[in-house]
């Protein structure tokens, strides 16, 4: 077993999401739903309590007709690795009902465990954490197509995007099955980057030359895995939370609203370091 | 043992940092959370077997694979289909909540009478026998009076063998009254008449073509097969392929494309002959092909005499080096395809810019050419057997169509559009009228009179899935089986430049006590008996659709499509000037309803493909995705510039009333500084007044604020928008 485990190489998944081909068209955020039994309420048009783990954001570059421009920012969880694993969230979770995986560098969220203190909440930079204000109800006959491997969660805890580890576990169930330990590129995606029909989410492993993610974002994993594609960044990277969501864009607009820049800031000096 | 202070101390000070060391609180917290969240009224999904079933998505006509999961018996994620010629395992918000529309809570569940008023929402249920009388008798009854030309039909398309059979019926029965819902793809078959000379599917090779011209298409939008035309749109950012994008608005598409113009909304066949007027003055066209071409003089004569640059421009608000270089770039790309049909191109629109856009295609010569536009002959699969028709049919059919197409407007097949006017004004009248896969009194423009229209129709029945406003509006609804749960072809998709035909299966057994509608419609025959009867040989839809499939069958059992390996292109003598072109002489943009002294503004709509505004409403997950920018509990936004909201004392989420000659809706306001001054932008789907309380009064339906102008040679409805005012409350 031991010898096992040893040989075994860590993972750390991660996304790229390339916003020049994203439409905006929010198939990311139904293929998420429809994936993970997340619940919907009357009214959703109050975005701060309305549950989506994949949100698409509309970005604007502030500038006046005709010399106005939009762009639309998938977020899911950024699953941060932190320093070592110390995401915002986990460090601040009194319940350990969050995690971080050092072995698929995925932050977990265990319903069971959570008690609503919602400090993670708090904790998270990137609004990616939703509190269940309400016992969800499905309406008469709409439970038929809640997925069994995700549990439905209840009134009073948080909830957030987990990478469809379920996912993972199936895969890893399969692999494991046929003798294997490791997972091929494909076996592992998840729901938004399967549904996206624009193709512009990439998922795998950020350790993996292989992977496509790893030849987008071209991660310097040494240093928290800042991005090494001069198009490519991340959101609040001077944060030093380390996401593993990282960003394609070949608009220069677009890039510097990744994070608070000073008007007259040199945005490419945060990769420069 | 006396216990005295300092033990006393020692006991509970060195009790609680034994406690905090224990386990016991971290346990204590966990329980409690676990026994906090135990109740019985959180559903916990049965587990069972996995498998998948393969299937073809009809929401849209886009024509997309998807894949099912299953477990045990319940559907339980809707997925795209890999290795489907359209989407390739992409699918889209619609056609991932379609188990929401499948076990969702606005489904028809049996067969309904109406008791109450019309509309009023009192049902009586009857069993499919009773219903199936019920319209059989009434029939009857008006085939006796010798008037069966009074019944109407309305369909989503006119193409598959659903909509056939609805043609067949009415046929057979004495009436030429078939209606189709109104689509751009009216205008493209239209024009593919007027100028090629051929009947024939319009196909776009977007793949193939390396220079877009899209005079406002939503190519991210939903226009055409929405997931089809997203993945064109990443291959052409990939391969570096430019999107140029017409439109007075800043949508996803022209977000998205290499260059947006904004443009005077109603000028754009006014640009297409400007640019026409660039490329023949330069010469850079095919002149040798193009010069000898069937009433191109004509159409030269017309672009240079009417054309130039410099009053295109003033036509357009286009500056003149733009149209220029615009021109320019068009002619010298190698695969250059100006595409038209604005938004999802759910109007039919101006058939002017429809003729004068694809005099653009053929000018740079791309027609039945690689990256350019197809005219596809539409497999021809359904080759029924002829039948007889009895003397009251006969007299029936000779009858001219209620909506005048055909007669008043020779092009035109079906005018739902004027349908209203007809019935309203008094010149016409239908005693019945039959819905399927469609929602007029939602999704035509100006609802009202619709509405009006229908309620004068004594006997309406509806084929509906679900509680829409047409089938809450019914006297009688017979619901069909929603996609998941019946056969049915999927004819080629809009635009697609190859034939493909779609089998969708049944990937779950009916939920509930509903039909499919070519049951419905094959037992309503028989009972009619005599020719009507005779003219539908087959026991069941099913037994009728693997007839017409014939040897295709199997293989679209097995594969779920079937590509038409000998697309046919149809090919005619290209005629440059049209009819249709003459009136093009001296330009007049499409004129709106209203004046511009009561109404200073203009609304136009706006399509998203977060909204669907066709005949499916919008099931919970996809109204949960439309920003707080476009629907605020409930009440739609409009978009408006900061200067011309300015000028109307108007601020970013205040509340207003938008008033058009046609009616009048409570919103609010987005200040939006990708919409030209002078605009007010409304999404498309909102505002229904049916369905469940998920969707119903959310927002203002734009239908209801909209009139229509009849085009003068196609007769369909070339109105882009309403003139329109916002006052404060």
């Amino acid at each position: 077993m031991k010898e096992e485990g040893k040989h075994k190489k860590a993972k750390k998944y991660g996304m790229v999401i390339n916003l020049d081909e994203c439409t905006g068209c929010g198939a990311c955020m139904v293929a998420c739903m429809a994936e993970n039994n997340v619940p919907f309420r009357e009214d959703e048009s109050n975005k701060l309590d309305s549950i989506a783990w994949m949100r698409v954001y509309k970005l604007t570059n502030g500038k006046s007709y005709p010399d106005a421009d939009i762009c639309y920012l998938p977020r899911p969880c950024m699953h941060c690795e932190g320093d070592h694993g110390h995401s915002p969230c986990v460090s601040v979770c009194p319940a350990t009902a969050t995690d971080y995986s050092h072995e698929t560098g995925i932050v977990s969220q265990i319903y069971t465990r959570c008690f609503g203190c919602r400090y993670c909440m708090g904790a998270c930079p990137y609004h990616a954490r939703y509190f269940n204000w309400w016992d969800p109800v499905w309406p008469e006959g709409t439970t038929k197509y809640l997925n069994p491997n995700v549990s439905p969660r209840m009134r009073g805890v948080v909830e957030k995007c987990s990478f469809c580890f379920h996912r993972y576990q199936l895969a890893m169930d399969k692999a494991y099955f046929e003798g294997r330990a490791e997972l091929e590129e494909d076996e592992y995606q998840t729901s938004c980057t399967q549904a996206c029909p624009a193709g512009a989410i990439t998922f795998g492993d950020l350790n993996n030359p292989e992977h496509k993610v790893y030849q987008l974002a071209k991660p310097d994993n040494k240093h928290g895995g800042r991005p090494g594609n001069p198009n490519v960044f991340r959101l609040l990277e001077r944060l030093g939370t380390n996401p593993k969501v990282y960003y394609i864009s070949s608009r220069e607009w677009v890039r510097r609203a990744g994070d608070n820049y000073l008007d007259n800031e040199d945005f490419a000096k945060n990769y420069r370091r | 043992m006396k216990i005295g202070r300092r033990s006393f101390l020692s006991f509970v000070i060195g009790g609680a940092a034994g406690t905090a060391i224990s386990p016991l609180p971290w346990k204590l917290t966990d329980d409690s959370s676990i026994w906090s969240q135990n109740w019985p009224w959180t559903p916990v999904p049965p587990d069972g077997e996995y498998s998948q079933v393969n299937s073809i998505c009809t929401l849209c006509p886009g024509g997309c694979g998807i894949t099912v999961r299953k477990v045990d018996n319940r559907a339980v994620k809707i997925e795209g289909m890999k290795g489907h010629p359209v989407n390739d395992g992409g699918i889209c918000v619609m056609g991932l909540s379609g188990l929401q529309l499948l076990y969702g809570p606005t489904r028809v569940k049996t067969p309904l009478k109406r008791v109450g008023k019309r509309g009023e929402g009192k049902w009586e249920k009857i069993s499919w026998n009773e219903a199936i009388s019920e319209v059989t008798e009434k029939l009857a009854e008006i085939r006796a009076q010798g008037e069966p030309h009074t019944v109407g039909s309305i369909v989503n398309s006119d193409r598959g063998t659903v909509p056939n059979l609805f043609r067949r019926f009415l046929t057979a029965y004495g009436s030429p009254n078939y209606m189709t819902m109104p689509s751009m793809q009216d205008s493209y078959n239209m024009t593919m008449q007027l100028m090629q000379g051929v009947t024939a599917q319009v196909g776009f090779d977007a793949e193939n073509a390396d220079y877009i011209l899209s005079f406002g298409s939503g190519i991210i939008d939903g226009w055409g097969s929405p997931v089809r035309m997203f993945k064109a749109n990443s291959a052409w950012k990939v391969d570096g392929k430019k999107v140029v994008q017409i439109e007075p608005r800043l949508s996803n598409t022209a977000a998205k494309s290499d260059e947006w113009i904004p443009i005077k909304p109603g000028t754009e066949a006014a640009l297409a002959l400007g640019i026409a007027n660039v490329v023949i003055m330069e010469s850079l066209y095919d002149k040798e092909n193009i010069d000898s071409q069937f009433g191109f003089d004509a159409f030269k004569e017309l672009v240079l005499n009417g054309y130039s640059v410099e009053k295109v421009s003033n036509i357009t608000g286009i500056k003149s080096a733009t149209i220029v270089s615009l021109a320019k770039n068009f002619a010298q790309a190698s695969n250059p395809l100006a595409i038209c049909g604005k938004g999802q191109g759910s109007t039919p629109g101006s058939l002017n810019e429809f003729v004068a856009v694809h005099a653009l295609n053929a000018l740079v010569g791309n027609i039945n050419k690689n990256g350019g536009v197809w005219a596809l002959s539409d497999t021809d699969y359904i080759k029924w057997p002829e039948f007889d028709l009895d003397s009251i049919a006969e007299n029936g059919m000779q009858k001219e169509r209620i909506d005048g197409a055909g007669s008043e407007y020779p092009h035109a097949k079906s005018l739902l559009n004027r349908l209203p006017e007809v019935i309203n004004s008094g010149d016409g009248f239908l005693e019945a009228i039959f819905v399927a896969d469609a929602n007029p009194l939602y999704s035509m423009p100006d609802s009202k009179a619709i509405k009006e229209a229908f309620d004068s129709i004594p006997f309406i029945v509806s084929f509906s899935s679900y509680m829409d406003e047409t089938a809450s509006n019914a006297d009688l609804i017979l619901p069909n089986h929603v996609y998941l749960e019946r056969y049915e072809d999927v004819p080629t998709p809009v635009g697609l430049q190859k034939n493909i035909i779609g089998l969708a299966k049944p990937v779950v057994k009916p939920q509930f006590n509903t039909k499919n509608v070519g049951d419905s419609l094959i037992l309503i025959a028989k009972a009619l008996g005599g020719s009507v009867a005779n003219a539908f040989p087959w026991d069941s839809y099913d037994a009728c659709l693997e007839e017409t499939l014939g040897s295709k069958w199997d293989l679209l059992e097995e594969n779920r499509f079937w590509s038409d390996s000998n697309s046919k292109v149809v090919t005619g003598e290209f005629n440059f000037y049209p009819d249709a072109m003459k009136s093009l002489t001296n330009f007049s943009p499409v004129s709106i309803e209203g004046s511009t002294i009561s109404f200073p503004l203009v609304l136009i709509p706006y399509d998203s493909i977060r909204l669907a505004n066709g005949y499916i409403g919008n099931p919970p997950f996809v109204i949960k995705t439309v920003e707080d920018t476009v629907l605020k509990g409930k009440t739609a936004c409009v978009e408006i510039n900061p200067k011309s909201a300015k000028e109307f004392g108007l601020t970013e989420g205040r509340s207003a009333i938008l008033h058009t000659p046609r009616g009048k809706a409570k919103v609010k306001i987005h200040l939006y500084e990708g919409i030209m001054p002078g605009l007010v932008a409304l999404a498309r789907g909102l505002g229904h007044t049916a369905y469940d309380k998920y969707l119903t009064d959310k927002g203002c339906n734009l239908n209801e604020l909209i009139g229509m102008t009849e085009d003068p040679v196609s007769g369909l409805d070339a109105a882009w928008g309403i003139r329109a005012r916002l006052t404060k409350v």
